[in-house]
């Protein structure tokens, strides 16, 4: 027989376990791609429905609605109305939640009238008895004229019927699950079939209603559109039947389908609710989870990122003894191994940071600190749904700001997506690590850390300064901001393992990939600028130096001289001569033309300041096997004798990187979610006059 | 004065007016938020706002301005009230 391949929409609401149910069929086998132009992640998978059939199966973005309110919604659209869109399924898979069926119904019965074969999986099927509940599923079919299966997408029951009824659906093209253009307004129905009747009625009206972009349609069906388009209020008006309708006919399904026992149903989210959401007790508690992870990211991420920070160091010198000297050893030791190092280190944090968001999303405790804070937000621009964008930018602020999509209000959307910069990514983190480390003694006060305080008190400079930016730029900004914000309170779950394992193995893919390499790429640029220099003083460095030596008449042994031979190189190297020209200009911030290679080159990106210096100084003093750290710390300030990194250095830098905007990848997604370059533009510049600034401030009020 | 959603209080509960369906947005009707359904106040934010509800077996959470324009009790005659208006 011959093997074929179909092609399976799943569509959802939020909070149904959309996700785990794609987990289970696609197992590992997806990947994450992005939407032609928009930056939505578009996730596929391949699942195996039979021997000879295999799906390829599109998460599309979960939705309350086919209506689209936001970017990501309007993908689901899109997908489903265009035969011709490259994703147009074969069969669509909906998924619902057994305890909110009625909402999630209402989707099911937009997607029905697009006429494409359904199944509808109702999940969470274990707790019905749990909570009361009762279906009968013959008559729902019956009624719904859809397959339906009981799934519990996190127990993995009702897989395999899911695979069947996808394989066969027993319900095809149907019918309109209602004929509902009748009693909404027959006479203009009766004109939209007219104009347009290629499509069927449901599409048409879409089309009327939703579709800004009706270029694909030939001419004369545009021009029909936009006279059904003229009178705004009845549109609005038939939306609003439509949706009534449509609800009036789940409830007479459910009616005679559903069952629930209301005694039964669980008080515990009652319960957890009046506990989470309380005035006093929710705030303690949210503070409190912030405290636990940033107190973790330092503590527990540090072990495994020093180890992989001497394991590095360790490989390259392992590399060098084995291999014969050369430009390849040098670029490999000096310029890749330390590059990859440099990259990997941030996994522990990174994969940390997700867990805890992972969490806290999973779990439905997110909507409850979105419901907490949406009005303290508001007096600073923002929403309540900017707390996602902002504690996720403590991650990595390029997911951050694509999370910013949720909020619905331009104006509250645009204010967040400029101020989530200013939250502590974890780029910032082994910068602010390898800073504090050297200069916060490390201590413990009433069991706190004093350098995990140091890192804390950071964080909350970044997210004042965002909330802080957030109210200026909402007394300037002009931007008409008309909005409704709607919030669903999901029921409290477990988050699942396979869930949690399965995003953050995405996201620390997507960061080693992305922001890796960019990171690789400038470690590299960088060996090559600091292993080559002018001929006039680069190429003759021996000569010159042996010069000096002999002039100067000291003695030195050969391994000094090589130091100095070396020293010398990376002084008039391109890099070294890059430094130097700018030295007089950070000079007042406490910084050396070293500190100032690395500053250029963490323009690109924060967390290559400390891949520089870990460059820097491994060019300058090849025979040195001890970690990036101990140089640092050994590093001298040849004007004053004392250290290079002494406090009021340190304290200036990470004065610096609090406030400069350092990333390209997320100006590039700034650009990209703005569509103009001037709010990246103004972050570019921005932000980093006023690092500037208060850097200066730090050390001439500290030295 | 027309009592409204915002008027409720914690553990309150009223009914949706019938009629003026242009009064509530699209995006509400689609969370299930209609008229003749039943509204209950589970929570009032700190600081009086957003609103924490249930309303037709759904949970949500809406800000005090759109609750404030959304009718509870029945009274017909109301909604051409205000149309006139």
């Amino acid at each position: 027989m011959q093997h074929s391949k179909i092609k399976v929409a799943l569509v959802g609401n939020p909070n149904t376990g959309k996700t785990s149910l794609f987990n289970q069929l696609t197992g590992l086998n997806q990947k994450v791609g992005n939407y032609p132009g928009i930056t939505v992640d578009k996730k596929q998978g391949k699942c195996n429905l039979s021997e000879n059939v295999t799906a390829t199966i599109i998460d599309l973005p979960g939705t309350y609605s086919i209506n689209p309110n936001t970017i990501d919604e309007s993908i689901v659209l899109e997908t489903l109305i265009n035969k011709e869109n490259i994703d147009y399924p074969d069969v669509v898979l909906v998924v619902a939640e057994v305890a909110n069926l009625k909402r999630n119904l209402f989707l099911f019965s937009q997607i029905k009238d697009l006429n494409i074969p359904t199944v509808l999986a109702i999940n969470m099927s274990d707790q019905m008895e749990r909570k009361g509940i009762s279906i009968d599923i013959n008559l729902l079919e019956k009624e719904l004229k859809t397959d339906v299966v009981l799934i519990s997408a996190r127990k993995g029951i009702g897989i395999e019927k899911v695979k069947k009824a996808l394989l066969q659906p027993k319900y095809k093209a149907e019918v309109p699950l209602a004929a509902y253009a009748n009693r909404m307004d027959a006479d203009y129905f009766a004109k939209v079939a007219t104009a347009l009747k290629n499509h069927s009625l449901y599409k048409a009206w879409l089309l009327i209603t939703q579709c800004n972009d009706l270029s694909i349609l030939p001419k004369q069906e545009q021009i029909a559109i936009e006279k059904l388009r003229e009178d705004e209020n009845k549109l609005a008006q038939l939306q609003h039947k439509e949706t009534v309708l449509r609800y009036a006919k789940i409830n007479d399904i459910l009616k005679k389908t559903y069952k629930v026992d209301y005694q039964k149903a669980t008080t515990l989210r009652a319960r957890l609710d009046k506990i989470l959401t309380h005035r006093i007790f929710g705030y303690i508690i949210f503070a409190a989870i912030l405290m636990l992870i940033f107190q973790s990211v330092f503590d527990f991420a540090q072990i495994p990122m020093e180890y992989i920070d001497t394991s590095f160091a360790a490989l390259s010198n392992w590399v060098k003894s084995k291999m014969a000297e050369g430009m390849f050893t040098s670029l490999l030791t000096e310029g890749i191994i330390p590059g990859i190092g440099g990259i990997l280190i941030f996994i522990p944090q990174i994969v940390i940071l997700f867990l805890f968001v992972a969490i806290l999303e999973e779990t439905g405790y997110m909507s409850r600190v979105v419901f907490l804070m949406d009005k303290i937000m508001r007096r600073f621009g923002m929403s309540g749904k900017s707390v996602v964008p902002l504690i996720s930018g403590t991650a990595c602020a390029i997911p951050a700001i694509m999370a910013a999509r949720n909020i619905s209000g331009l104006k509250e959307r645009l204010i967040t997506i400029l101020v989530t910069p200013f939250t502590t990514c974890s780029a910032r983190i082994p910068v602010y690590a390898i800073i504090i480390a050297l200069v916060i003694p490390n201590e413990r006060y009433y069991g706190f850390s004093l350098q995990g305080l140091t890192l804390m008190l950071l964080y909350l400079i970044g997210f004042t300064s965002a909330i802080i930016s957030a109210y200026i730029l909402n007394k300037i900004l002009k931007v008409t901001n008309k909005s409704y914000f709607v919030i669903e309170m999901p029921n409290y779950k477990l988050p699942s393992i396979k869930n949690l394992g399965i995003t953050i193995l995405e996201k620390t893919k997507a960061f080693v990939f992305g922001a890796g390499k960019i990171i690789l790429a400038i470690s590299i640029i960088l060996w090559f600028l600091a292993s080559n220099g002018p001929s006039s003083s680069f190429g003759k460095a021996n000569a010159i130096v042996e010069k000096e030596i002999k002039i100067n008449g000291i003695n030195l042994s050969e391994v000094q001289k090589q130091q100095k031979i070396a020293s010398y190189k990376l002084k008039h190297s391109y890099i070294g001569i890059l430094g130097k020209t700018i030295e007089p200009a950070i000079k007042p911030l406490g910084y050396d033309w070293k500190i100032g290679v690395a500053l250029i080159s963490s323009f690109a990106a924060r967390e290559v300041f400390v891949g520089t210096l870990a460059t820097i100084y491994s060019v300058e003093n090849e025979e040195d096997t001890s970690g990036i750290k101990q140089r640092m710390q050994a590093e001298i300030n040849p004007e004053t004798g004392k250290k290079r990194f002494d406090f009021p250095t340190g304290m200036s830098l990470l004065v610096f990187y609090v406030f400069a905007m350092q990333c390209v990848s997320t100006l590039a997604i700034v650009k990209r979610e703005t569509n103009t370059w001037k709010w990246p533009l103004y972050q570019l510049f921005g932000m980093t006059s006023l690092a500037y600034l208060l850097a200066f401030i730090t050390y001439q009020v500290l030295s | 004065m027309d009592k409204t959603v915002a008027d409720l209080q914690v553990g309150e509960k009223g009914i949706i007016e019938q009629v003026c369906l242009n009064d509530i947005p699209l995006k509400l009707l689609e969370m299930g938020c209609m008229p003749g359904k039943e509204v209950e106040m589970v929570q009032i934010a700190p600081f009086k706002d957003p609103l924490y509800i249930i309303v037709n077996g759904s949970h949500i959470a809406i800000r005090k301005e759109i609750a404030s324009i959304i009718k509870i009790e029945t009274n017909e005659n109301l909604c051409n009230i205000v149309k006139s208006k």
